[in-house]
């Protein structure tokens, strides 16, 4: 269980980009957490994780909260929060391996990370987690010899090798294209469903929220003006969200996607026949 | 249903050397290597013991150093480097600037060309040092022995940039001046003149640069500057004096480094 | 650097400003040029400059031919070099690496006190050529092989320091902040999330700058610091020109093939 309270960030070059934001996710709930870019989305995610330091208010993950933690306890806190980022956040030059295994170092003292020789429970654990996401048989290969999608996967798995109580999602299908990006996000909602895991995603491609989450956040300027479920987010709260004209303009682009997807499929049954 | 077995031991696989046996090979021989060479090292432990004192003087001198005992001398010697440096790299920049531009394959006929890259290689795999030894063999002891050693220096170094700069100019700009039907003095002027010249400027202060660090050494052998001054000093066991010169080229090197980058900012 | 002035008058390259500033700046530098030259030259015999064109047809009457019965003596003083050359950047490269992680913005621990001094330790190092390292280190240690190893990796650290502490700020900040989220602590954050990023560009350095040592190590042994530069001094001062002629080409030879090796090197490395 997640609780935010009143949590506010601002810049030191002035900027506000949290003011008074509160929410709380229950066990097993994914989140959705949608806005135009600047509203705060990825700086309230890591603000969570203290990956950007909060200027007022509580994180509480369960009993702690997150931001009054000095530096060790906080490391110690951080093995609790899986993160998965987009594509390329993985150390491109490590292999796969070394990619899962990266999620144990808050586990590990330094010297089996430096020499490569995690517990054997550890390296069960990251072959595991590799089946899951499909990938068993690439744990050799270097992360910049996989494809977008392959390495969304291992992104995946690194954060589950923490054995993470909470998921923060930042932008996961940024640069994948339509059809990676729903399997992507189907595996992470079955993944969250088996654990029991709450999750936060912070996402802007608002059809593909509406599909997976079970309750979305709008963010609007560094506060809440949106929260419920996906099935009650119509035109006016995304007009609310993204302003009338960006709104107009981002459905029209999609539109015309869907349009060309559409197109592209109809020439390829053409081609077929 | 049980869970599938997953294996519980992972070794990182090998990056650059993917064959077992070449990697031992390569180790065996590293090591090798380094035995024998740390074996051909014969090392005076005693007089390192000896050594080491004086090496404390050397770092309190650097700490106290003397600009003032031995003024007169260092200051020839800066002046001696200074004009040496300044000297040298405008001759050295004005006579590469034809010599690059012989050396762009695109710009000349061939026998040209194999000239004006012969000048280069030789300046460039030949030290400053040796050269120095030379020109000072013939011209006598002094700066002037040292401005030439530098132009020559300087020759090799921004020549080959610039020609490997021209070569490299944008065809289609060139094309077109031709098109025009200019000469090939205009096609320099208006072609290559303006794609090369900031670059031509950068280098020419980084060369500078260079330069000054250069007149320092090349004082050792002879050829004048504050190298000469410093070669003294140590001899002379006057490590205050030393301290003092190479405080003033590194705060000089610094000068240079960071009024170059602001220069080169500036005129773009 | 004639302008366009020769165009029509309506159009000028540059606001009359600006022009005259350059202008300026050109006429200054011809006249600190002249002063420089007339500073400069206050103490030169033109005789000797005059004669120069005399002494050269001398010595290079000399040099040639070479003398070939030399070259088994000056094996082990190459040996020597190299050497002094290889131990040099080892030992550069080790003391190098701590300092470019002082130095560099987005590792440095302490960047009011730590990083300035490592910053002036590389620049320090840069200043000042490795030959006037190996003139002290022979007046401290005395003169030997060990000046050498030593001067050369004085010299080196600046060097590698510099485009190495380079290389650690131009890490993509996105790895490590992935690595930062695992609960990782700063030697496992550089372990995993830094180093794989540097280390192309840390062979690719090292062996650029083995390159550079084998060409400085061949003259430090003119102020005494071992290999194959005393034979070269040993030559000159007693003139035997021919033997000058043989150590020469010698070097060339040695530099052109370390300069092959270390290519081929960063070659199979990136």
């Amino acid at each position: 269980m997640l609780r935010i309270e009143k949590l506010s960030k601002t810049y030191r070059t002035g900027d506000k980009a949290l003011t008074e934001v509160s929410v709380a996710v229950p066990e097993g709930q994914i989140m959705g957490l949608i806005g135009p870019s600047g509203a705060g989305k990825s700086t309230l995610i890591r603000c969570i994780n203290r990956l950007v330091e909060p200027t007022a208010g509580k994180v509480m993950l369960g009993e702690v909260d997150l931001a009054r933690l000095g530096t060790g306890e906080l490391r110690r806190q951080r093995r609790r929060i899986g993160m998965i980022f987009q594509e390329y956040s993985l150390v491109e030059r490590l292999t796969v391996m070394e990619n899962v295994l990266s999620g144990r170092l808050g586990y590990v003292p330094f010297w089996r990370s430096w020499l490569r020789r995690f517990l054997p429970e550890d390296i069960e654990r990251a072959y595991r987690l590799l089946d899951r996401v499909g990938l068993v048989d690439q744990a050799d290969k270097r992360a910049d010899a996989l494809s977008g999608g392959q390495r969304q996967r291992v992104g995946i798995a690194r954060a589950l090798a923490q054995e993470p109580d909470l998921l923060l999602v930042d932008e996961p299908t940024a640069s994948l294209d339509p059809k990676t990006s729903r399997q992507i996000m189907r595996l992470l909602t079955e993944i969250c469903a088996e654990r029991g895991l709450p999750a936060i995603v912070n996402i802007h491609d608002v059809p593909l929220a509406q599909q997976f989450m079970q309750r979305i956040v709008g963010l609007r300027d560094g506060r809440i003006v949106f929260d419920d479920r996906p099935d009650v987010l119509g035109e006016s709260a995304l007009t609310t969200i993204y302003g009338a004209e960006d709104w107009q303009a981002m459905r029209q682009g999609d539109d015309e996607q869907a349009e060309a997807e559409a197109d592209a499929a109809r020439r390829m049954a053409v081609l077929a026949r | 249903m049980s869970q599938p077995a997953y294996p519980t031991a992972w070794r990182r696989p090998p990056q650059i050397v993917k064959d077992r046996r070449w990697r031992l090979a390569l180790q065996i021989g590293i090591l090798a290597y380094l035995v024998l060479a740390i074996g051909s090292l014969e090392v005076n432990w005693e007089r390192v013991a000896i050594g080491l004192e004086r090496g404390q003087r050397f770092v309190m001198g650097f700490l106290q150093p003397d600009f003032a005992s031995r003024w007169s001398d260092i200051s020839r010697g800066l002046v001696e480097s200074l004009t040496m440096t300044l000297t040298s790299t405008v001759v050295g920049v004005l006579i590469s600037v034809p010599i690059g531009i012989g050396a762009a394959r695109n710009m000349v006929p061939r026998p040209i060309y194999l000239v004006c890259r012969g000048i280069i290689a030789v300046s460039r795999s030949l030290q400053e040092v040796i050269i120095a030894i030379f020109l000072v063999a013939m011209f006598g002891f002094g700066p002037f022995a040292g401005f030439l050693t530098l132009s020559f220096a300087t020759i090799g170094f921004l020549a080959k940039l610039l020609a490997d700069d021209i070569e490299e100019i944008d065809e289609t700009q060139a094309e077109a001046i031709r098109a025009t039907g200019a000469s090939w003095w205009q096609l320099v002027n208006y072609a290559v003149q303006p794609q090369v010249m900031p670059r031509l400027i950068g280098l020419s202060l980084y060369r500078l640069d260079i330069n000054f660090r250069e007149s320092a050494v090349i004082g050792i052998v002879g050829a004048g500057g504050i190298g000469a001054t410093l070669n003294t000093a140590i001899d002379r066991y006057e490590y205050d004096s030393a301290g003092a010169i190479l405080l003033i080229i590194i705060a000089i090197v610094m000068v240079a480094e960071y009024g170059s980058s602001y220069l080169r900012k500036f005129l773009q | 650097m004639s302008g366009p002035e020769h165009h029509s008058q309506v159009w000028t390259y540059r606001t009359p400003r600006a022009r005259l500033l350059i202008w300026t700046g050109w006429v200054a530098l011809v006249a600190l040029f002249v002063w420089c030259w007339q500073l400069m030259t206050r103490d030169t015999i033109w005789f000797f400059v005059q004669d120069a064109p005399r002494q050269a047809v001398d010595i290079g009457s000399r040099m040639v031919p070479p003398r070939w019965e030399y070259v088994p003596e000056l094996l082990v003083p190459m040996w020597d070099t190299l050497n002094i050359a290889t131990l040099g950047t080892i030992g550069g490269v080790i003391l190098a690496v701590p300092v470019a992680f002082l130095a560099a913005r987005n590792t440095s621990p302490s960047p009011r006190l730590l990083r300035p001094i490592a910053l002036f330790i590389i620049v320090a190092s840069r200043s000042i050529n490795s030959l006037i390292w190996a003139l002290l280190l022979v007046a401290i240690i005395g003169p030997g092989i060990l000046a050498g190893i030593v001067a050369i990796a004085l010299r080196s650290i600046g060097f590698v320091g510099k485009l190495l502490y380079e290389a650690i700020e131009e890490t993509d900040p996105l790895q490590v902040e992935a690595i930062e989220a695992t609960g990782a602590s700063g030697a496992q954050v550089l372990n995993y999330g830094i180093v794989p990023q540097i280390m192309p560009a840390f062979w690719a350095i090292s062996t650029f700058r083995w390159d550079i040592n084998i060409r400085e190590s061949t003259i430090l042994g003119l102020v005494g610091a071992g290999g194959i530069g005393l034979k070269l001094q040993a030559s000159l001062n007693v003139l035997a020109w021919g033997q000058v002629t043989v150590i020469l080409i010698l070097i060339l030879g040695t530099v052109i093939v370390s300069e092959w090796v270390s290519a081929r090197i960063r070659h199979a490395i990136i």
